[in-house]
């Protein structure tokens, strides 16, 4: 049984008489352990595809299954539980609390999991160590670099050991060199037995991970998957990295 | 966790936050500065009330005849001993009695002159009716009262007059002994009451006679004269009582004989010889339960028509209309100042209320990433609300503490006859309301920022 199942899931908007499907029936299957990547030009729908997957948006149809649980049937705190113990976000901006340090930001998520403050202060300097932050625990996040800052998110995605974690355009901000160290740090992740979805719109990008989805006006148009893999697509992979 | 959060968010923005808490300090501190100035009044209106007898004392005063009973006039006896001896056979409910023949009299003495408010013959009884306690000598009896001696009892008013206040002397001048002249008679002083003041007057006085000890203190010192010696006008009037055994004043001023009935000249103008009764200018009594006043006034009445032969001209004063007014004051009083620190919280609520949505328009991102990372509605609801409750809270708190200097300011400003008191009771109900406001306020807000679709949150920029 995949992690996730996505069964005909459509979103639609009404803006006035006009509908507009961000989503237009899509089924998809993301297993244990995969690494894949979304990839679309803006306004393709894949943000609206991960904010479903991420449980922070409901389906207008279709259902959505994620490690077992009908993600359209669940309340408010049920999906709040989900967000907080099976999902982790990594974001473009980084998104960590300015007032707070890393330390603090990376226990975040184990405060609304009610775990004592001990044990998640021992686990937060471990998800730091993994992604080599521990010695910047205590700085602010605006007192580090982007790349910096963007491990501490990434500590802070792992922290509570989710089944899945989504970053949306990881290296958006962030210089190349800086963005490949991020995406060799998602690929160690990916080799440790970690669930990864990346959603971007730069295909070279999403050509470090073996599985890619194309989205496009709602769509999935392309799909590539690693167990049919192209020598030249895979050219292009190594060629990014 | 949720408290550092919170404190940590108070003081991120600590010259915000006290602005916002100044409506509540603001608020509370109104309200118990309030309800201490109320509480003095009380407490100054209740000691008064016991300095003039109590709730208990009812006094009958002769008044004009009714209209309908004009023509019996020649009948009318007016207030006489005859009703008290009436009275006390037959009014069970009476406990103690005490007629009054007042009279007006200029008192001589040590080259002085002085006219007394009150001059009245009485029983040895009246100084128990009238709360009146004799510090010096004794008061007469009524072996006195039988022999019609010439000795009287004074209050310290007419000692400060003839002979000095203590203030004045420097020493306490007990004149038992000496002799009065009253309307040019030689009266002999057997006693005096002790000096009548309120509890706070007493304090100050006693402040000052502490003060006076040390020379460094000493100024020029200003005679403020009686009248504007602080202290209720009860206690003023009180320390101006002189008594005279009744009958002397019957026998040797024949009183009774020529006192009209009081007010008008068209009243009427029975002289003892209608009853051969000495007239009183009025009659004290004590009755047994204020509870039973009503029907005590009825028992009184009863027995007053039959010796009156249904003439009314008596009427009863008693001290429960004063003491209504009291309490109908000190209502509005409360009312006013409630509305006034209700008012002042209200304001203190919306600037609270105006902060927090402030706060959470420039925290919505903040809130997207806690909500995307498993904060429940919940968790923000409560975070938010903690805040607007922490701001209150920390604001009632401090308005507490500025009560109190507020309090001492206003009585060292402008100094009243009632001293404010801050009582227990109204810090912990301004402390209570400060509560509720943080919490009313943060609803609202916590509410707003709750229901944040993450998605937009985190979009916003």
């Amino acid at each position: 049984m995949a992690l996730v199942e996505l069964r005909n899931v459509s979103k639609i908007y009404r803006l006035g008489d006009e509908e507009i499907r961000a989503l237009d029936d899509v089924t998809l299957d993301i297993a244990e352990g995969e690494f894949m990547s979304i990839v679309g030009p803006s306004g393709s729908g894949k943000s609206t595809l991960m904010h479903i997957l991420g449980c922070l948006d409901s389906p207008t149809k279709g259902t959505v299954k994620l490690d077992g649980v009908m993600i359209q049937d669940a309340s408010a705190r049920q999906l709040a539980a989900i967000r907080n113990r099976k999902l982790g976000f990594v974001f473009q901006f980084f998104n960590l609390l300015p007032r707070l340090n890393v330390l603090q930001n990376v226990e975040l998520p184990m405060i609304y999991s009610r775990i004592p403050a001990r044990e998640r202060h021992k686990r937060a300097l471990a998800a730091l160590e993994s992604v080599e932050m521990a010695n910047r625990a205590k700085h602010r996040p605006s007192q580090l670099s982007g790349g910096q800052q963007q491990r501490a998110a990434i500590a802070r995605a792992l922290v509570n050991s989710p089944r899945i974690i989504f970053a949306d355009e990881p290296t958006g901000n962030l210089d190349s060199q800086t963005g490949h160290a991020i995406l060799s740090l998602f690929r160690d992740l990916s080799q440790q037995g970690r669930t990864i979805v990346l959603v971007t719109h730069d295909s070279k990008i999403a050509a470090v991970t073996p599985r890619r989805i194309e989205i496009r006006d709602g769509k999935i148009v392309d799909e590539l998957r690693p167990t049919a893999p192209s020598p030249a697509k895979q050219g292009l992979a190594s060629a990014a990295l | 966790m949720l408290l550092a959060a919170t404190f940590n968010q108070i003081l991120a923005h600590k010259f915000r936050s006290v602005l916002t808490m100044l409506g509540v300090i603001l608020g509370v501190s109104s309200l118990v500065a309030m309800s201490a100035l109320v509480a003095g009044m009380e407490k100054g209106a209740r000691e008064a009330l016991i300095a003039i007898g109590g709730l208990e004392k009812v006094r009958v005063v002769p008044q004009d005849i009714p209209v309908e009973q004009r023509h019996l006039s020649d009948e009318a006896v007016g207030v006489t001993l005859n009703d008290v001896r009436a009275l006390q056979q037959s009014a069970p409910l009476v406990t103690q009695f005490s007629p009054e023949m007042r009279l007006s009299a200029t008192f001589s003495a040590n080259g002085k002159t002085y006219r007394p408010w009150n001059v009245s013959g009485v029983w040895p009884a009246a100084c128990l009716l009238n709360e009146h306690v004799i510090a010096h000598g004794r008061m007469f009896n009524e072996l006195d009262d039988e022999m019609a001696r010439n000795v009287c009892v004074i209050g310290t008013a007419t000692r400060d007059e003839l002979w000095g206040s203590p203030e004045k002397v420097g020493r306490e001048i007990i004149p038992v002994g000496e002799t009065v002249f009253i309307n040019g008679m030689p009266f002999t002083i057997i006693g005096m009451f002790e000096h009548y003041e309120s509890e706070q007057d007493r304090k100050a006085r006693l402040l000052a006679a502490s003060e006076a000890k040390h020379p460094s203190r000493k100024g020029i010192g200003r005679d403020r004269g009686w009248r504007a010696s602080r202290g209720g006008y009860v206690f003023t009037f009180k320390n101006q009582t002189v008594y005279l055994p009744l009958n002397t004043v019957w026998m040797k001023f024949r009183y009774g004989a020529t006192q009209l009935a009081i007010s008008s000249g068209k009243t009427s103008r029975t002289i003892e010889g209608a009853t051969g009764d000495p007239r009183l200018s009025r009659l004290e009594l004590k009755i047994a339960n204020v509870n039973l006043l009503s029907e005590a006034l009825q028992q009184i009445r009863n027995v007053l028509m039959t010796t009156h032969k249904g003439i009314e001209d008596f009427t009863f004063l008693t001290q429960e209309d004063w003491a209504d007014q009291i309490k109908v004051f000190i209502h509005n009083a409360r009312l006013s100042g409630g509305l006034i620190a209700g008012v002042s919280l209200l304001v203190g609520a919306i600037g609270i209320m105006n902060i927090m949505l402030a706060s959470i328009s420039e925290r919505v991102r903040e809130i997207g990433i806690r909500k995307s990372v498993g904060a429940a509605t919940s968790d923000i609801f409560l975070q938010i609300l903690a805040e607007s409750l922490a701001i209150a809270v920390l604001g009632g708190l401090a308005g507490l503490g500025v009560s109190v200097g507020l309090v001492h300011l206003l009585s060292s400003v402008s100094p009243t006859d009632n001293a404010p008191i801050i009582r227990v009771g109204p810090l912990i109900f301004a402390f209570v309301s400060s509560v509720i406001v943080g919490i009313l306020a943060g609803l609202f807000p916590a509410i707003k920022a709750a229901r944040l679709n993450p998605i937009q949150a985190l979009r916003y920029d």
